[in-house]
């Protein structure tokens, strides 16, 4: 077994056991610094795809700017509610489940099967230098569409939040 | 070298996780959490196709995700804010203010 493959199932055992932790802890902010470990495993899984550049991205912008984003508001809401995490009873539900499972499982299958080993990557492929040269001849068009999302979302963020005065 | 398989599987199960999140949490900010894991998963998809087709396109579709994960974060949080200071909760099921009771 190569040595990158031993890095594709340690870091990918860490990504999965990370989410699933994620998304059974009763404490928000357990459940948020979990995320945060998610990310970190993530990034290592992008480097292992010669994606070097967004596993730079993954660490400064998702672990970095939205986690913190996360915990402080977690932190801002008084008392952390600890919610019981029951499986849905409505009647049904199993079947629908095992339907959903059975489709995606199906259609994995057939990917994983069809994909094969991927080509010996190009030089400076996911380099910053390559990226930024999509960035800004083939894709201008999002990435100016994006820059106008952020702008809308941060407005629309500060307006939704404030304090209007009849609550203050 | 790495199956391209191998990635989609684990794309698929972080997707899968964030779905039943999605579903079976009531807490707000698990849910908004358990929406970064599904983002995440498409992510990882992308990108390990681009590797795989030697096409940087991959990258920069993965870059935007990551932009606009940003800005469903910060409307998402203000939402919650916006909704602990009305109602006193962060429970999804107590939200009702819309519903015909």
């Amino acid at each position: 077994m190569s040595g990158s493959l031993v890095a594709f199932y340690a870091l990918s055992a860490l990504t999965v056991a990370g989410a699933l932790l994620t998304v059974t802890r009763r404490n928000p902010l357990i459940g948020a610094l979990w995320l945060i470990a998610t990310f970190f495993a993530l990034a290592g899984l992008y480097a292992l795809l010669e994606a070097h550049f967004l596993a730079a991205i993954q660490i400064l912008v998702y672990a970095g700017a939205i986690m913190v984003l996360f915990v402080f508001v977690i932190m801002m809401l008084d008392r952390p509610e600890l919610e019981e995490i029951g499986l849905l009873r409505a009647p049904g539900t199993k079947l629908v489940g095992l339907a959903a499972v059975g489709v995606l499982a199906w259609r994995l299958a057939a990917a994983v099967g069809r994909a094969g080993d991927p080509a010996p990557a190009k030089e400076g492929f996911g380099t910053v230098r390559a990226i930024g040269n999509l960035l800004l001849h083939e894709y201008i068009f999002p990435f100016e569409a994006v820059s106008i999302v952020l702008l809308v979302a941060v407005v629309g963020a500060v307006v939704i939040a404030r304090l209007t005065s009849s609550e203050s | 070298m790495i199956p391209t398989g191998h990635f989609l599987v684990v794309a698929a199960l972080l997707f899968a996780i964030g779905a039943a999140g999605v579903i079976v949490r009531r807490n707000v900010l698990m849910i908004l959490m358990s929406i970064e894991l599904m983002l995440s998963g498409g992510s990882l998809t992308l990108i390990a196709f681009a590797r795989h087709h030697g096409d940087v396109g991959g990258h920069g579709l993965a870059f935007l995700v990551v932009a606009v994960a940003a800005a469903e974060a910060a409307i998402g949080l203000a939402i919650i804010v916006a909704l602990f200071r009305t109602r006193r909760t962060a429970n999804a099921d107590d939200a009702n203010l819309l519903r015909d009771e």
